[in-house]
């Protein structure tokens, strides 16, 4: 399946997202400090290592960092769920 | 430009909403079977709903011009309930040839459970038995990852499920990939908060192509935009795709993908308007 080549330039790009950018940064910070000004402690939960972890993620140069977030936050896959759940899913093709 | 939802619950909607919808050229819209919010105490809940989605909904639409096409399932929610699940089965079948069903959906998983999957295979049997198009349900969130993979190995496991009749949607950056290499048709849900916003929509677009790619609004009674998927428009026309790019995604596709129905007719003959 091949790509859309994205019509936008960089520069372009840019242009309109940058207050978008700048706003969604300010708004997780903003929560963050709002985490930390309220009374009790999250920082054994682990939707909190969770954040923190996607952050890292922002760091990075890697193209995927939106899928890499995304991972971030699910459950992982189990390779042996059929056998965990004794279920057999093999159909064979009819004759 | 013409579209069509291919994924929208107008049973939670208002009448304003099809107004709506008309008014923003949507031309088509198609209805899974779904959870209404609440688990239905007996199979003759669903009895009623099937009628609800095969004989009310499409009355409701055209009087706004726009066709209604369903699906009948019982969702992966209530699918834990086995013997609920096996009573709506019994039934569904004589639903099928009521004039606007389309196929077996959205079924899938929710939590990923023993149950769920049973039920989901059952449906497949169902499918398969009466050559039904199929509409996947993918999970919310966290789950939506092992449950993706977990469907994706269900369908695959089966030689006798033919790959392009198949639907996997609410497909977001981590699940796409798998569907579309698989030869899995795919969609993409347009929420304000949860699943992918107009603007991921477009970049998934950009990363993977138009082939076998549809969005929808799977507006329902959540947070949720029945009109969304002219925000998708709105948002490929800003990146200055052309029209015949979107229109790809937003009508050519549903129209391909529902032509494998025997009860689906295209609704545009020419760009000119309606047939
Ligand atoms: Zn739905």
């Amino acid at each position: 399946m091949p790509a859309l080549t994205g019509p936008l330039t960089a520069e372009e790009v840019l242009d309109r997202e940058f207050l978008e950018i700048r706003a969604k940064i300010l708004e997780v910070a903003a929560a963050l400090d709002r985490l930390d000004r309220a009374s009790g402690s999250v920082a054994a939960d682990e939707r909190r290592r969770q954040i923190d972890a996607a952050i890292a993620i922002l760091h990075t140069s890697d193209p995927d960092r939106s899928e890499r977030v995304q991972r971030q936050f699910s459950l992982p896959y189990l390779e042996h769920w059929r056998e965990q759940f004794q279920i057999d899913t093999r159909r064979e093709r009819q004759a | 430009m013409y579209y069509i939802d291919p994924h929208i619950h107008m049973l939670s909607r208002t009448t304003d909403d099809y107004e709506a919808l008309a008014r923003m050229d949507c031309v088509a819209v198609s209805e899974p079977a779904f959870w209404p919010g609440l688990d239905r105490q007996n199979s003759e809940s669903f009895y009623d709903y099937f009628r609800h989605l095969t004989e009310f909904e499409p009355a409701r639409a055209a009087k706004y011009g726009i066709q209604h096409y369903s699906w009948l399932c019982v969702n992966a929610k209530e699918a834990e309930n086995l013997s609920l699940s096996r009573e709506v089965l019994s039934f569904l079948p004589e639903f099928l040839n009521r004039g606007n069903v389309l196929g077996i959906g959205e079924i899938g998983l929710n939590k990923n459970t023993r149950n769920e999957a049973i039920v989901f295979m059952e449906h497949k049997e169902l499918a398969i038995r009466h050559d039904q198009l199929i509409l996947i349900h993918t999970p919310h969130l966290a789950d939506k990852l092992r449950g993706t993979r977990m469907i994706l190995d269900m369908l695959c496991d089966d030689q006798r499920i033919r790959r392009e009749r198949v639907l996997v949607d609410h497909a977001e950056e981590h699940t796409i990939r798998p569907a579309l290499d698989a030869g899995f048709w795919v969609g993409m849900t347009l929420y304000p908060t949860t699943k992918c916003t107009p603007q991921r929509a477009a970049d998934l677009a950009e990363r993977y192509g138009t082939d076998r790619l549809m969005v929808n609004s799977a507006g329902d009674w959540g947070p949720s935009r029945p009109v969304a998927v002219r925000d998708f428009i709105f948002e490929m026309r800003r990146r200055r795709h052309s029209e015949s790019t979107i229109r790809r995604i937003v009508y050519d596709n549903p129209v391909q993908f529902f032509s494998q129905s025997p009860a689906f007719q295209a609704p545009i003959a020419t760009e000119d308007g309606p047939a």
